[in-house]
């Protein structure tokens, strides 16, 4: 079965963009500021901040932990001179260490998601300082799969690439002219030493865009997915992980006591009045 | 010296010449033209006042470069997704609303036809669209297919509206809908058979649908079904649709008009705010159903018939 996940990059460029500079404007914001890992989500969310706002207006932060690639750092600084974009360099092992040596012997998820959070806390730290809102740089698959953490990497004000999975988001940088290197190496949250997606996954992103396409874009049941050539086990997995992870793509519940709730009868668009 | 003969012949000579350019006269008289405009705007959501303004500048403007007809989309005194805020943005059309005040002011000037959200006498709430010229409301009409799923949860907020009429305007008989409206069939095809020769839809449209095509495929459904009822019931089609974005919805502009002969004369930029301005000649109506005669030949007791039985098993 040929499935197509292929964009017009221009006519994505044109909406994300204008999301972008609509979003930031309308509530009296001219800037923004994003977090560079050096990996190709933020660069495609850069460089769409870039060209929506002017880069003098979008602050680049790299924010590197001790065990972070020096490839990152440096995908990074070449992001930030290609497109001349104010930029700052943090380092997060001090802060992120102070934690962790309170308890010796520590999960790998545990310190990634503190890593995740330091760099979040300071992304909302220079969004006063710099009066820019944070632009996400959270794809489709993902925010699907779950594979992000919560209050950490999924942390923004507006996010840009949401609604385009992996596969689409390369398509895309190609036309925002990001380096190939940037592009072609194998996508890594670069929390851990040899971390990568794909190995931590289990699966392919090419694979898994075409299962989450039939399953979410195009309706299919799991079994019609089966029926359409995918693994049935692989089918379940990617099922059941989009169910478990529902809890990340919400706001947490409120409990519902009178008449008019937050989330449930009280309904208004954040774009209310602007 | 002028004999009485010659003031005869002279008499009928004149005669002969007024007449000929009376017949001259009438025979162009029957060139009808219509200067319509198309308001693509982006909107504030539940800010009246400034959208309101809005309208009064774009009217005026069309005004002075010559219109005669300017189409707002859907719910453009208001924005669309407005949830909560439908019962503090609604208006009564009429000389005593604050709102309408104005529009019917400015609509001496220039024909006009605006969205906005209707409260009825019993505080019912419906998405409306009214024609306004010389100061009166002409006709209003509310949305009668209110779409309830996917991205959309209209029947949540509104009511719908329960009838679907032409009505008589200064350039001959028109027929408005709104979105939904005209992703049915039947709405375009009532308005046609009730004797609309010019169909006005307005919408307030998120785009949707990424493919490898240069277009999303929301606008390329719209386009077709509106060229689609153009062409098959020959009639004219405008289209007003808005831009701008609501949280993550993009609304992606594209306004068109489209002849009897399913042509496309005019269309507006995709995503860009825009006063897309076009002359009709109406008289391309004679030309098309000289050809293609299927409003003559349609058969509207036929249909009633077969939906009497369909319906009542009659």
């Amino acid at each position: 079965m040929e499935i197509n996940l292929s964009v017009d990059p221009e006519l994505v460029r044109k909406i994300l963009t204008e999301f972008i500079r609509s979003e930031i404007t309308r509530v009296g914001f001219t800037r923004a500021v994003i977090n560079l890992s050096g990996g190709i989500d933020s660069a495609v969310s850069f460089a769409l901040a870039a060209e929506a706002l002017g880069p003098q207006n979008v602050l680049a932060i790299r924010l590197p932990y001790k065990t972070s690639s020096a490839d990152s750092l440096e995908h990074a600084q070449m992001l930030i001179d290609q497109f001349g974009c104010p930029s700052l360099t943090i380092p997060i092992t001090e802060m992120v260490d102070a934690l962790i040596a309170r308890e010796p012997g520590m999960s790998e998820i545990r310190k990634g998601n503190i890593m995740a959070r330091a760099r979040m806390i300071v992304a909302y730290d220079q969004s006063e300082a710099f009066k820019g809102l944070v632009v996400g740089t959270g794809n489709k698959t993902e925010i699907l799969l779950g594979y992000t953490t919560l209050y950490g990497d999924s942390a923004c004000a507006i996010n840009p690439i949401g609604d385009l999975y992996k596969t689409q988001v390369r398509h895309l940088a190609r036309a925002l002219k990001i380096p190939e290197l940037i592009i072609a190496k194998p996508p890594s949250a670069d929390l851990w030493a040899g971390q990568t997606d794909e190995g931590e996954l289990g699966f392919t992103y090419a694979e898994v865009d075409q299962l989450l396409y039939l399953l979410v874009d195009q309706r299919y049941r799991p079994v019609e997915a089966v029926e359409a050539g995918f693994d049935e086990k692989f089918v379940r997995q990617v099922y059941e992980r989009v169910r478990r992870n529902q809890f990340k793509r919400v706001l947490p519940p409120i409990a519902k006591l009178s008449s008019r709730t937050v989330g449930y009868d009280f309904l208004y668009l954040r774009d209310w009045g602007t | 010296m002028i004999t009485k003969a010659g003031s005869q012949r002279r008499n009928l000579l004149l005669i002969l010449i007024l007449s000929s350019i009376i017949k001259f006269v009438d025979f162009f008289s029957l060139t009808m033209k219509l200067n319509l405009a198309l308001a693509q705007i982006n909107t504030r959501l539940g800010n009246i006042q400034v959208n309101l303004d809005k309208h009064i500048t774009l009217a005026r403007q069309a005004f002075q470069d010559g219109m005669d007809l300017l189409v707002f989309p859907e719910l453009s005194l208001t924005g669309y997704i407005l949830q909560d805020l439908v019962p503090t943005v609604s208006c009564r059309p009429g000389v005593e609303d604050p709102v309408f005040h104005h529009l019917l002011d400015a609509s001496r000037d220039i024909d006009l036809v605006v969205g906005f959200v209707d409260e009825d006498a019993r505080h019912r709430f419906y998405i409306a669209s009214a024609y306004i010229s010389r100061g009166e409301v002409i006709h209003v009409h509310h949305k009668v297919y209110l779409p309830t799923y996917g991205l959309f949860d209209e029947g949540r907020f509104f009511a719908p509206g329960d009838s679907v009429r032409a009505f008589d305007t200064r350039f001959g008989r028109f027929g408005m809908l709104i979105c939904e409206d005209f992703w049915h069939a039947s709405p375009p095809y009532i308005l046609w058979q009730d004797g609309a020769d010019m169909l006005l839809f307005s919408s307030a449209s998120p785009g949707r649908g990424l493919t490898a095509e240069p277009k999303l495929e929301s606008s390329a459904w719209v386009e077709h079904t509106n060229r689609a009822y153009a062409s098959l019931f020959t009639v004219f089609v405008a289209h007003a649709n808005r831009v701008g974005f609501e949280d993550g919805l993009n609304f992606w502009g594209g306004s068109t008009v489209f002849d009897p002969d399913g042509k496309l004369v005019a269309q507006a930029p995709y995503f860009e705010e825009a006063l897309t301005k076009t002359e009709i000649d109406l008289n391309q109506l004679h030309r098309t159903r000289a050809r293609l005669p299927l409003l003559r030949d349609e058969r509207p007791e036929l249909v009633q018939r077969e939906l009497e039985r369909i319906l009542h098993g009659n």
